[in-house]
Formats: structure tokens, C-alpha cells, sequence
């Protein structure tokens, strides 16, 4: 293979792994989200119980 | 059974979809596709490049629907998939941008140039994305709904723009193969329109988890309310 064609397949993994480091980054972003509305659920639901309470 | 479990496996099972489907299209693409002639092994970045771009088009389409219905319906639903569909449009439009760079500095010999469609994708990517902060930025529900579609509908004039900048102007971008008077070899066509639909899925699954936490967040804000209503 020459260096041309090496620096081709070299680019061209580049460019998968970006789309697919793109689209784990999105999904990470999600995951991050849904624990932290997790957490306020949690959070809202103490509260409530906490002035049923009194 | 309740609701929410065989929705989760309808995710799971078009999420399982997608990943067979990419799977085999990589593997195809990488040992049975042969070389472009001229652009050699880098040419099978459009495999992704352009199918990203469709849906990024596509999510923006039904987000200016979206924006549409709000205004029609004052549905909060239609507010939920507006948002929805703009993010996952955002990041396969990153995609979009960063794998036609990595395809540039190939091809041109240059990471980027300031020409028609990649400027005019660029613009339309921060139009979108200025669409994310406009919604920070206003607390009330029903404000930010309405200001946020205005700006999807308005948003959504730059998209045919992109779309037909190389075809309306003299572009480093190369000419439209799919359309018009360009020609793709079938081979190649088949699967760049076969990987289209495992990204199709992919985004059909991110949008619909992103959903579900919008309506999360919209329950939790009403909870909040009758809370402090007490």
C-alpha cells in the first residue's frame, strides 16, 4: 500500500470514529439528563411527602 | 402490561436494528465496495456524510412542522418534539460538517474553505443551535413554546438554501450526484441510500428517548408547582 493510499484508510477512520464519537457524545448527553431529572423527581416527591406530613 | 415497558422495547428492538444494519454496511463498505477512482478509500465517507445530512434535514423538516402545529394546537406535545427533533438534527448536522472535513483535508488538501454549502450548512447549524439557547433563556412554558416555533419557522427558509447551494452556485462542494444532471454509480447509490435507514432508526430512537425526558421534565415541573401550591 502506499502512503497516499495508508493516509486515505487513515482519514477515512478518522471520519467514522468522528461520527460515531459525535453520536456517543448526544446519547451521553442524555443519559447525564435523564439522571439529573431522576434526581429532581426524587427530590419534588420529598417534598411533597415532606408537606403532606405536616 | 403498562405502556411505558413495551415502548422500551420497541426502542430496543429498532436500536438492535440499526446496529446489525450499520454493522453489515461497514463491513460491506469496507471489504466488498471498490475504490473510487479518482478519491480512493476516503470516498466511502460520503456513506455517512450525506445520509447524516438527509437526516438532519429531515429532523428540521418535522421540526418546523412541529413549530407549525404548536402554533395551531398550543399542544406543550407538539413543543416536546420540536426540541426533540432539533437536537438529534444538531448532531447528525455535526456529523454532517465533521466528516466532510475530514474529507476535505484529503481531497482539497484543506480542513475547510469559506464556500457556499459548507458556509451556509455552518450558518443553518447555528441557526439551530441558537434555537437550543433562545430556550434556556426563557423560563415560562408557554413563551418559550411559542418564541421557539416562531424561530423554527423562520429557521427552517436557510434549509432549502443549503440544500440547493450547489446547485444554484459555483461551489468547491461537488456537484450534485443524486439529483439533477449528476450520476452516481448504482453500486455505490444503493448503499449510501441502504445506510441512510439505519441512521433514519437511530434518530427515530434518540428522538424518542429525548421525548420522553422533555414530558419527564414538563411532570416534574407541574409537580413543583402543586407542591409549592400547598
Amino acid at each position: 500500500m502506499s502512503d497516499s493510499e495508508a493516509r486515505n484508510f487513515e482519514y477515512l477512520a478518522y471520519g467514522l470514529i468522528a461520527c460515531w464519537v459525535i453520536l456517543v457524545a448526544y446519547v451521553l448527553t442524555l443519559v447525564a439528563r435523564g439522571r439529573r431529572l431522576s434526581r429532581q423527581l426524587e427530590n419534588v416527591q420529598r417534598m411533597m411527602e415532606d408537606r403532606e406530613g405536616k | 402490561m403498562s405502556k411505558t415497558p413495551m415502548r422500551d422495547s420497541v426502542l430496543i428492538v429498532l436500536g438492535g436494528l440499526a446496529a446489525v444494519l450499520l454493522t453489515r454496511n461497514i463491513w460491506v463498505m469496507l471489504t466488498q465496495l471498490p475504490h473510487e477512482a479518482f478519491q480512493g478509500a476516503i470516498f466511502r465517507i460520503i456513506f455517512f456524510h450525506v445520509p447524516a445530512a438527509f437526516t438532519c434535514f429531515l429532523c428540521f423538516l418535522l421540526a418546523l412542522v412541529a413549530g407549525i402545529v404548536y402554533l395551531a394546537k398550543k399542544n406543550l406535545r407538539w413543543d416536546a418534539f420540536a426540541v426533540s427533533v432539533t437536537e438529534v438534527g444538531l448532531a447528525f448536522g455535526a456529523i454532517n460538517l465533521i466528516s466532510g472535513m475530514i474529507w476535505a483535508r484529503i481531497i482539497w488538501g484543506i480542513w475547510w474553505t469559506w464556500d457556499w454549502r459548507l458556509t451556509s450548512m455552518l450558518v443553518c447549524w447555528l441557526l439551530y443551535a441558537g434555537y437550543l439557547v433562545l430556550r434556556r433563556a426563557i423560563e415560562e412554558t408557554t413563551e418559550r413554546a411559542r418564541l421557539g416555533a416562531v424561530m423554527l419557522i423562520l429557521n427552517f427558509s436557510v434549509v432549502p438554501f443549503v440544500f440547493f447551494s450547489i446547485k444554484w452556485f459555483r461551489t468547491q462542494h461537488p456537484q450534485p450526484v443524486l439529483y439533477g444532471d449528476g450520476k452516481m454509480d448504482e453500486i455505490y447509490r444503493s448503499m449510501l441510500y441502504g445506510n441512510w435507514v439505519p441512521l433514519l432508526l437511530v434518530a427515530a430512537v434518540l428522538v424518542a428517548l429525548r421525548m420522553r425526558q422533555e414530558n419527564q421534565q414538563r411532570e416534574i415541573d407541574a409537580l413543583r408547582r402543586a407542591a409549592h401550591s400547598f
